[in-house]
């Protein structure tokens, strides 16, 4: 039913378990440090500056059905390469966000935020 | 050969349809208006158009085009309501209609990262499209520039760029339609419902495959990405600033509604003055009897009493065009998340309570931009106790009657705009109390999570403005001239008949078949303290909330004896009602659940009755207790 995937789609398969692309994602330098690696969207603090590396909902607390919210944030640009920086807070608890992605600005909340695994720079 | 390919398109009668889709507040709905001549509803925010919308328009080489709007999606796999208008259309679900012919994809030139995305998704369906990069004016001040010719060769499918908001800004899009649709009908015979099958439910993989692709393209297309918006940028660190950001809000609020009252004084008296005159010369110039009666205490006491209101009604809409076409709305939702969220509602949920200040109809339809069923529900069900513009002219009138008017804090604030104020904000308070219960009873779960684009700040174009109040001003004077001006026909002969008998002290209207109705609503209308006129009035208006004032207005003038008629509504009011019974009148507007278009529309959105019914029984309610309570309270209190 699916026809195959467009070419460059083949080399990045994902492995399901960890919904992690493997090497570096375009835009990054090609040997991120390791310890940097570990931080989610939803730490982040206002002026931060990171770039995403993979998403994992497993942990966030929603509504939806499992996998929806990858879904959702990859269709709202939250992809492995993206470049994020964290431009506003809101009020109270610094919650919502503005998040700058790539040409964009989204407002999500850090609740979600935290599917969202980048590494800073 | 062209030529005889289009006239037999035109020939056989059916024009062929081409549908607008595209990402969220790219431009579809400028866009359409520019082809069409239509005007339609454009803001800047996502989640304008929540409906299928249809035009037409003649191309260049003489086709009659059907144009068909759709609301904005992110993907086909719709999530919310309105989303799944667009899926159906495209797929060709909707209503058994076949899908388009053509499908003119939207993208927003300076964001081609996230909207070449859905563009490959629609690709994918093996229909005829043309992708229009809007925005282009945007894109060139940016330094934005992408190469059209090297993106349609990596697309596969041609690009045209537009400025929708520029007369001269859509020629090359008309131009490619045509060459499309020869294109079309020399390739594939029209053949209807082709494939609603070429599309499946893109899984994660998919869409990391499409953005994949959209990388390769963009690095062949793009020649320069432009920077960011600088000022938006600027802006937002102020009016998004955790100390200014609700302060600011509210204070736009505020000045709203001060303004409602202050800027449209001026007006509103010269269309008294003027309806004055009017009754005056037609009192003077008619014979008495009863076309005399129809007209002045019909038609103009009636219809009159609501067209004085439309100034104010022109100033809150310029506040809604101007907070809708900057881009503040969107920025209204983020600041308002964490405060919704205490009683359970989406931040986004400002949207549409905001747009029934306005008028609660479109502000229920645009409840369909929220994805969850629950939580789109409470929004539906709160949206009326939004004070909309309609009871506007009801909070004015028994304002002017009964509060005066002077300035307090030091000559800073009017008094009668913030007791308007304090009217609005009961209506705002009540509607998240209500939600507060709501979300807690019925509409139990966990919030949908908030995602949301803020687009760039835009000044909005005074032109589009203006045509936005001409077009509510043309609204509420149709409304005036036709609902309005037959349900007060209707009212002053039921005020009029049967006339009184002979040797009858009151006034005529006491036997006619409306005070008979007024009288035998009154005992149940008491313990709030409303008198039988507004029994009366309570009635016609459940067609259309303002309809009560011009009610007022027929049934007062019917009320007089002969020559007190000069007085002012208002002034009437003032004599005949205790002001425990105005600020009751005030308690039950504030609630009042009766207006038959909100409700049809709650049935349409919610397709079911149960839920009007749900909405009918509590707000009812509601706006009888709330009378109730200050009807008593306020007779306590000032010892009456
Ligand atoms: N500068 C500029 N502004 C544009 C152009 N096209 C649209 N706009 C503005 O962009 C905003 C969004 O336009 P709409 O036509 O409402 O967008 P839409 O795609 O219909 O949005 P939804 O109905 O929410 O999906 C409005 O403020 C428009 O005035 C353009 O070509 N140039
Ligand atoms: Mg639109």
């Amino acid at each position: 039913m699916i026809p195959p995937l467009p070419g460059p789609a083949h080399a990045a398969t994902p492995s399901p378990a960890t919904r992690r692309a493997p090497g570096p994602a375009p835009g990054t330098s090609s040997d991120p440090p390791v310890g940097n690696d570990c931080c989610r969207l939803g730490v982040l603090r206002k002026g931060q500056r990171a770039v995403v590396t993979g998403l994992d909902d497993s942990a966030v607390a929603t509504p939806l059905p499992p996998g929806e919210l990858e879904r959702r944030m990859i269709e709202m640009g939250l992809i492995e390469g993206a470049r994020v920086e964290i431009l506003h807070e809101g009020f109270p608890g610094a919650d919502p966000l503005a998040v700058r992605i790539n040409d964009h600005t989204l407002a999500l909340r850090r609740a979600e935020a935290h599917a969202v695994l980048v590494t800073l720079g | 050969m062209s030529d005889t390919v289009l006239s037999t398109l035109a020939f056989t009668g059916v024009p062929p349809r081409i549908a607008l889709v595209g990402n969220p507040n790219c431009g579809k709905t400028a866009l359409f208006n520019a082809l069409t001549g239509a005007r339609q509803k454009v803001a800047n925010y996502p989640g304008v158009t929540v409906e299928r919308k249809i035009g037409e328009f003649l191309s260049p080489a003489g086709t009659r085009v059907q144009l068909v709007d759709l609301p904005g999606t992110y993907s086909l796999r719709a999530r919310s309501p309105d989303e799944e208008v667009t899926r159906d259309v495209v797929l060709g679900r909707f209503q058994h209609e076949a899908p388009p012919d053509v499908m003119v994809c939207v993208a927003d030139a300076t964001n081609l990262r996230l909207h070449l995305r859905l563009v490959l998704e629609l690709k994918k369906l093996g229909r005829p499209i043309i992708l229009a990069l809007n925005m282009m004016d945007v894109a060139e001040a940016r330094g934005c520039r992408v190469d059209a010719a090297a993106l349609s060769a990596a697309l596969g499918v041609p690009v045209v760029p537009t400025v929708a908001i520029k007369r001269t800004g859509v020629v090359g899009l008309l131009d490619q339609i045509d060459r499309s649709m020869i294109a079309m009908t020399a390739t594939l015979p029209p053949s209807p419902g082709t494939s609603s099958c070429g599309w499946s439910e893109p899984s994660a993989l998919d869409l990391r495959a499409y953005h994949q692709e959209v990388e390769t393209i963009l690095a062949a297309a793009l020649r320069d990405a432009g920077r960011p918006s600088l000022a938006t940028r600027r802006i937002d660190a102020a009016l998004l600033h955790p100390a200014i950001g609700l302060p600011f809000l509210f204070l736009v609020l505020f000045l709203m509604f001060q303004a409602v009252f202050a800027w449209a004084a001026v007006p509103m008296d010269m269309i008294d003055k003027g309806l004055g005159w009017i009754q005056a010369v037609a009192g003077a110039v008619l014979p008495d009897g009863l076309l005399k009666s129809l007209l002045t205490d019909g038609i103009i006491a009636g219809v009159g009493s609501v067209v004085i209101f439309l100034p104010q009604i022109l100033v809150l809409f310029f506040f809604i065009l101007m907070l809708e076409s900057t881009g503040y709305m969107a920025r209204a939702a983020f600041l308002l998340d964490r405060l919704m969220g205490g009683v359970g509602l989406h931040g986004r949920a400002f949207i549409p309570l905001l747009s029934s200040f306005a008028c609660a109809v479109p502000g229920i339809m645009a409840a369909r931009t929220i994805e969850n069923r629950a939580d789109r529900l409470a929004t539906i069900m709160i949206a009326p106790l939004m004070t909309c513009s309609a009871r506007l002219p009801v909070y004015t009138l028994i304002i002017a009657a009964f509060v005066p008017d002077r300035t307090v804090a030091g000559g800073m604030i009017g008094l009668q705009g913030l007791v308007m104020f304090t009217l609005y904000a009961a209506g705002i308070l009540s509607a998240l109390a209500a939600a507060f219960v709501l979300k807690r009873t019925i509409f139990k779960g966990a919030r949908e999570p908030l995602l949301m684009e803020l687009p760039s700040y835009r000044l909005p174009s005074p032109r589009d403005i203006l045509l936005g109040l001409l077009e509510r001003a043309r609204i509420f004077l149709a409304r005036a001239g036709t609902v309005i001006f037959s349900i007060m026909i209707l009212l002053w002969f039921l005020g009029s008949f049967p006339a009184a008998p002979d040797g009858a002290t009151g006034p005529a209207i006491d036997y006619s078949f409306a005070g008979m109705l007024g009288h035998a609503l009154a005992p149940l209308l008491a313990p709030i303290g409303f008198t039988w006129q507004i029994a009366i009035a309570l009635v016609p208006g459940m067609a259309a909330r303002e309809v009560a004032v011009a009610a007022l207005g027929t049934v007062y003038a019917l009320s007089e004896t002969g020559d007190a008629l000069s007085g002012s509504l208002a002034g009437v009011l003032a004599a005949d009602w205790s002001l425990p019974t105005a600020l009751s009148l005030l308690a039950w507007f504030v609630f009042a659940p009766q207006c038959v278009s909100t409700l049809s529309v709650v049935k349409r959105e919610t397709n079911s009755w149960f839920w009007m019914l749900v909405m009918i029984v509590y707000m009812t309610a509601l706006a009888y207790g709330a009378a109730f309570v200050t009807f008593h309270l306020s007779s306590a209190l000032l010892g009456g």
